[in-house]
C-alpha cells in the first residue's frame, strides 16, 4: 500500500451521551495527498465533520470515543501520539478554517495577535510574527493589511473574517488545510472569492485540502475527489465527476437530483391587478439607507423572490411590510388601504391576511410550547376565524395538510427535525387562512433532501389555497426552480425585476449577470467552463 | 466616553441627592437626640441650649434647607457625639473599611478565579468536585455565625490570633478571613459556570487547532472572555464590603464605617449618619465607573 499524507483507516467514533451511544462515524476510511482536493460530502448528521476532528484531536473524550482505527499522518499513527506531539504538529503542519469565522475568532483579542499565535506557539519570535503577518494578511488579499492587524473580529465583514481564518491557518504553510463548511454562511459572490482563493492558495503551496461540505456546486467547483457520507457511513467514493455523472448508492443519487436548480422554471403569467403595491418606501438606520425608493409589486397567487446579497435590505422589505419596523417613507396598497397608514385595529384584521415564516424554525418556535398551542394560538389572538371546540379537529387537519400528522400536535418543537419544524412553522402561519406568506429564507437551514420536500410542499399549498409567496432567499438555484417572479436587490435598491426565465436566461443588469455567475452548479463539467471562462475573461 | 461619563455622574447625583432626603427626614423619626445626649433629670434652658445650639428648634424643613446649603460647600456639619466635624470621623472609619476591602476582595479575585477557572477545566473531575463542595458552603455560610466560631476557635481555644481591634497584622487575619469565605464561594461559582461556557466556545476550537497549550488556552482564551459576568459579581460583593461589613466589623471591633453607621444611629448622631451614607455612595459610583472602564477593556466590542 503506498503512503499517503493523511490517512485515515477504519475510524469508528461513538458519543456518550444522556440518550444513549451514538455511533457518529462506523468503519470510516479516507485518505488526502498532497496537491490534491479531496471533499467530504453529507448532510447534518451524517458525521462529515467527525473524522476531520479527530485528526486535529477536537474530539472531547468524554463524551466522544474513539472506538477503532487508526490515522496515519506522514506514517505515523496520530491516534497513539501524546498531546504534545499533537499539538506540535496541529497548526503548523495541520490546520483548520471552519464555518463560522465570527464564532471561531476570539472576540477580545487583534486578529494580528491571533494569527501572529499560531507562529509564536510553534517558536516563531514575536516581532517576525508581526512582519510575517502583515504578509499574509497582504496575500489573502485583505485591504490596508498593516492596519488590520490592529482591529478585532468584529470590525470585519463575513468574508474578511474567513480570509482571517484563512491567513491564520495558512501562517506556517501547513501540508495539510482542512475546511470545515467555509463558505456557507457567506453571500454567493463572496463565497466564489473564498474558493478562488483557496484554490490559487493550494497550487501554489502544493498542501492537501480537505473540503468538508453539504453543497455539491462546492464539490464541483474545487475539489479533485469526493467522498459521501450518510449516517456515520461512507456510502460512495470517487472523483467528482464520475460520482456526479454516475452515482451508484441510492443516498447518492438521492442528493444529486435534491439539489436545486435543475427544474423546469415557472411560466406562470401573472395576473391582471397585483393583489399589493409598494410604491417609494424609504427607511433609513441613522445614515445608513436600508431601503431606498423600493417598489415592488405582488400579483394573486404568484410567487415573487426577492434576492440579493446580505445587507441589500431583503429581510428589512419584508419586516416594513408586516410593520414589525415603521418604514420612513412610502405606501403600500393592499385591497385600498394603506398598510402603512393603518390604524392598531386595522392593523390587527391585514395581519391575518398576511403572515411570515422565518429562517430559523428552532428559534422562531417556542421550546415550551406543544405543537397544538403553538398552531392554535394564531385563534386565541384572532377568536373570530375558528370557535374553541374545533381548534383540536382543525390543528390536526393543518399538520397533515403540511405533511405531519395529527398525533404529532401533542409533542413540542425539540421533538421534530429541522424540516419537520418548518412544517410546523408553515402549519402556524396557515393557521390564520393568510392570503400571502412572507418566507424570510425559509428552506436555507435545511439540507438539500428537506430543502427539496418544504418547497415542493409550498408549491402544492400555494396552488390549494390561493396563496401568494414572497420568497427572500439568496440561494438562487432554489428561487429558479419555485419563483413566478424575481425581484433583484442591491445596496436597499431594487437592480431588475422580472420573470424568472428572463433574470436567469437573459438578465439585464451587470449586478445580477455577476450573482448568477458566481452561484455553483452541482455538475463540475459545468463549473469546469465556467471557470475556464473566468480565466479568459480575466486574461 | 466623556459624555457617558458626564451621565452616568448626573444619574447619580440624583440619586445621592433623593438618598439623603431619605436619610435625613427617616433619622429624624429615631428621636430627639437632646433625650440621649442630656441627664434625665437635665432643666428645661439646657435641653432648649441644646437644640438651640445643634438647630434642632427649627422647624425640619429649615433644619434640611441648612443643611443643603452647608453641603454645597462640603460642610457635613458636625457630629454631637465625637465634638469634630462629621466628614473627619466618616474618613477615618472608611480609610478602615477600604483597606478591608481591597485586601479582602483582591484576595478573593484571585483565588476565585485560579480555582474557578482550573474547576472549569476538568468538569466533574476531583478538584472540581472540591472546589464546588468548598464553594457552596462558602455562599451559604452565614458570616456572623463564622465570624463568632472564628473567634472561640482561634483565638480562645488555641489563643493564636487577637478577639478584636485593631494595631498588629495579626488582628487582620480573622475579619479578612471571614469576610472571604462568602464572596470567593459565590465568584468561584460564576467563574466555573463562565469558563465552562466560554472553553466550549467555538474561538477556543480554533485554538486547538492551532497548537495551543491548555494553559494558554484556559488563562488567556477562555478567561478573559469569562471576565465580564465575572466583575458584574466582583463590582456587587465589593460593593457589600464598602457598605461596610456591619456585622462582622462589629463582631471584631473593627473600626470601620459599618461600625461607625451603627453607633451612629444608636446615638442619633444625624450628621455622621448622613455624611457616611454619603462617602460610601459615593465611592460605589466611582465603583461602578471602574467596573465600566473594566468592562470597555476587557471586550473591545464594548465602547460607551
Amino acid at each position: 500500500m503506498p503512503d499517503h499524507l493523511l490517512d485515515v483507516r477504519n475510524l469508528s467514533v461513538d458519543f456518550h451521551t444522556a440518550r444513549g451511544t451514538v455511533h457518529a462515524v462506523r468503519d470510516v476510511s479516507w485518505h488526502l495527498d498532497r496537491g490534491e482536493v479531496l471533499a467530504i460530502l453529507g448532510e447534518s448528521g451524517s458525521g462529515k465533520s467527525v473524522s476531520a476532528s479527530a485528526v486535529l484531536d477536537l474530539i472531547d473524550c468524554p463524551p466522544g470515543e474513539i472506538t477503532s482505527g487508526e490515522i496515519l499522518f506522514d506514517g505515523r499513527n496520530l491516534l497513539t501520539m501524546s498531546a504534545d506531539a499533537r499539538r506540535q504538529i496541529n497548526g503548523k503542519r495541520i490546520a483548520m478554517i471552519f464555518q463560522d469565522p465570527l464564532s471561531h475568532l476570539n472576540p477580545v483579542y487583534t486578529v494580528g495577535w491571533q494569527i501572529e499565535e499560531t507562529m509564536v506557539v510553534h517558536g516563531t519570535a514575536r516581532d517576525a510574527a508581526r512582519r510575517e503577518t502583515v504578509e499574509l494578511l497582504r496575500k489573502v488579499g485583505l485591504p490596508d493589511p498593516e492596519g488590520a492587524v490592529e482591529k478585532y473580529p468584529h470590525q470585519f465583514s463575513g468574508g474578511q473574517r474567513q480570509r482571517l481564518m484563512i491567513a491564520m491557518a495558512l501562517a506556517l504553510k501547513p501540508d495539510v488545510l482542512i475546511a470545515d463548511e467555509p463558505t456557507t454562511a457567506l453571500d454567493v459572490t463572496v463565497q466564489a472569492q473564498i474558493l478562488a482563493l483557496l484554490q490559487s492558495l493550494q497550487k501554489e503551496t502544493g498542501m492537501g485540502l480537505l473540503i468538508i461540505t453539504h453543497d455539491l456546486g462546492v464539490v464541483a467547483e474545487i475539489a479533485h475527489r469526493v467522498v459521501v457520507m450518510n449516517e456515520g457511513e461512507i456510502v460512495e467514493r470517487g472523483s467528482a465527476r464520475e460520482v456526479y455523472h454516475n452515482p451508484q448508492h441510492a443516498y447518492t443519487k438521492k442528493l444529486i437530483s435534491a439539489a436545486p436548480g435543475q427544474g423546469a422554471m415557472s411560466e406562470g403569467g401573472q395576473g391582471p391587478e397585483p393583489m399589493l403595491s409598494m410604491r417609494g418606501v424609504t427607511k433609513t438606520y441613522g445614515a445608513f439607507h436600508a431601503i431606498d425608493d423600493l417598489d415592488l409589486d405582488l400579483y394573486p397567487n404568484e410567487t415573487l423572490a426577492i434576492v440579493g446579497e446580505s445587507g441589500s435590505g431583503k429581510s428589512t422589505t419584508a419586516k416594513l411590510l408586516l410593520r414589525l419596523e415603521e418604514a420612513d417613507a412610502g405606501e403600500a396598497h393592499y385591497e385600498g388601504r394603506d398598510i402603512f397608514k393603518l390604524s392598531p385595529k386595522e392593523l390587527y384584521e391585514m395581519r391575518r391576511d398576511i403572515q411570515m415564516v422565518f429562517q430559523d424554525p428552532t428559534q422562531s418556535l417556542n421550546p415550551r410550547m406543544s405543537v397544538y398551542k403553538i398552531i392554535s394560538e394564531a385563534w386565541v389572538i384572532h377568536p373570530e376565524i375558528l370557535p374553541k371546540p374545533r381548534w383540536r379537529e382543525r390543528v390536526a387537519e393543518l399538520l397533515e395538510q403540511v405533511g405531519l400528522e395529527a398525533e404529532h400536535m401533542y409533542r413540542h418543537p425539540h421533538q421534530f427535525s429541522g424540516g419537520q419544524r418548518q412544517r410546523i412553522a408553515i402549519a402556524r402561519a396557515l393557521a390564520l387562512e393568510p392570503r400571502i406568506i412572507v418566507c424570510d429564507e425559509a428552506v436555507s437551514a435545511l439540507d438539500v433532501s428537506i430543502q427539496a420536500q418544504v418547497i415542493d410542499l409550498l408549491h402544492r399549498l400555494k396552488d390549494e389555497l390561493n396563496l401568494s409567496y414572497i420568497f427572500i432567499a439568496h440561494d438562487l438555484p432554489v428561487v429558479r426552480d419555485f419563483a413566478d417572479r424575481v425581484l433583484v436587490m442591491q445596496k436597499g435598491k431594487v437592480v431588475e425585476v422580472g420573470p424568472v426565465r428572463q433574470i436567469f436566461e437573459s438578465p439585464r443588469e451587470d449586478y445580477t449577470r455577476n450573482l448568477l455567475a458566481a452561484s455553483l452548479d452541482p455538475d463540475p463539467d459545468v463549473q469546469a467552463e465556467r471557470r475556464a471562462a473566468r480565466l479568459e475573461a480575466a486574461q | 466616553m466623556k459624555q457617558f461619563l458626564g451621565k452616568r455622574a448626573v444619574a447619580s447625583a440624583v440619586s445621592l441627592l433623593g438618598l439623603v432626603v431619605l436619610v435625613f427626614f427617616l433619622s429624624r423619626l429615631t428621636g430627639d437626640p437632646t433625650d440621649l445626649y442630656l441627664p434625665v433629670d437635665a432643666s428645661v434652658e439646657s435641653r432648649e441650649q441644646f437644640r438651640e445650639l445643634h438647630g434642632l428648634n427649627d422647624p425640619l424643613v429649615m433644619q434640611f434647607v441648612n443643611y443643603l446649603g452647608d453641603l454645597v460647600r462640603f460642610d457635613f456639619g458636625e457630629s454631637i457625639r465625637r465634638n469634630e466635624p462629621a466628614i473627619d470621623a466618616v474618613l477615618r472609619g472608611f480609610s478602615w473599611t477600604l483597606t478591608l476591602a481591597v485586601i479582602t476582595m483582591g484576595l478573593v479575585t484571585v483565588c476565585a478565579i485560579t480555582f474557578g477557572a482550573l474547576a472549569a477545566f476538568n468538569v466533574g473531575g476531583r478538584f472540581d468536585r472540591f472546589a464546588t463542595f468548598v464553594s457552596l458552603i462558602g455562599a451559604s455560610a452565614p458570616d456572623f455565625w463564622i465570624a463568632i466560631v472564628a473567634i472561640v476557635l482561634f483565638s480562645v481555644n488555641l489563643g493564636w490570633l487577637p478577639t478584636s481591634g485593631t494595631g498588629t497584622v495579626w488582628h487582620w487575619v480573622l475579619p479578612v478571613a471571614v469576610l472571604f469565605i462568602r464572596p470567593f464561594g459565590l465568584i468561584l461559582q460564576v467563574v466555573r459556570g463562565s469558563m465552562i461556557s466560554a472553553l466550549q466556545s467555538a474561538y477556543v476550537k480554533t485554538a486547538r487547532a492551532k497548537g495551543v497549550g491548555n494553559r494558554p488556552i484556559i488563562f488567556v482564551h477562555a478567561l478573559r472572555n469569562a471576565m465580564l459576568p465575572v466583575i458584574t459579581v466582583i463590582g456587587d460583593q465589593a460593593a457589600a464590603l464598602l457598605n461596610g461589613a456591619v456585622v462582622v466589623e462589629t463582631i471584631f471591633g473593627f473600626p470601620g464605617v459599618g461600625k461607625l453607621m451603627i453607633d451612629s444611629i444608636l446615638q442619633r448622631d444625624f450628621t455622621v449618619i448622613l455624611a457616611a451614607i454619603m462617602v460610601t455612595a459615593f465611592a460605589i459610583f466611582l465603583m461602578n465607573i471602574l467596573i465600566d472602564i473594566a468592562y470597555a477593556i476587557l471586550d473591545p466590542r464594548i465602547r460607551y
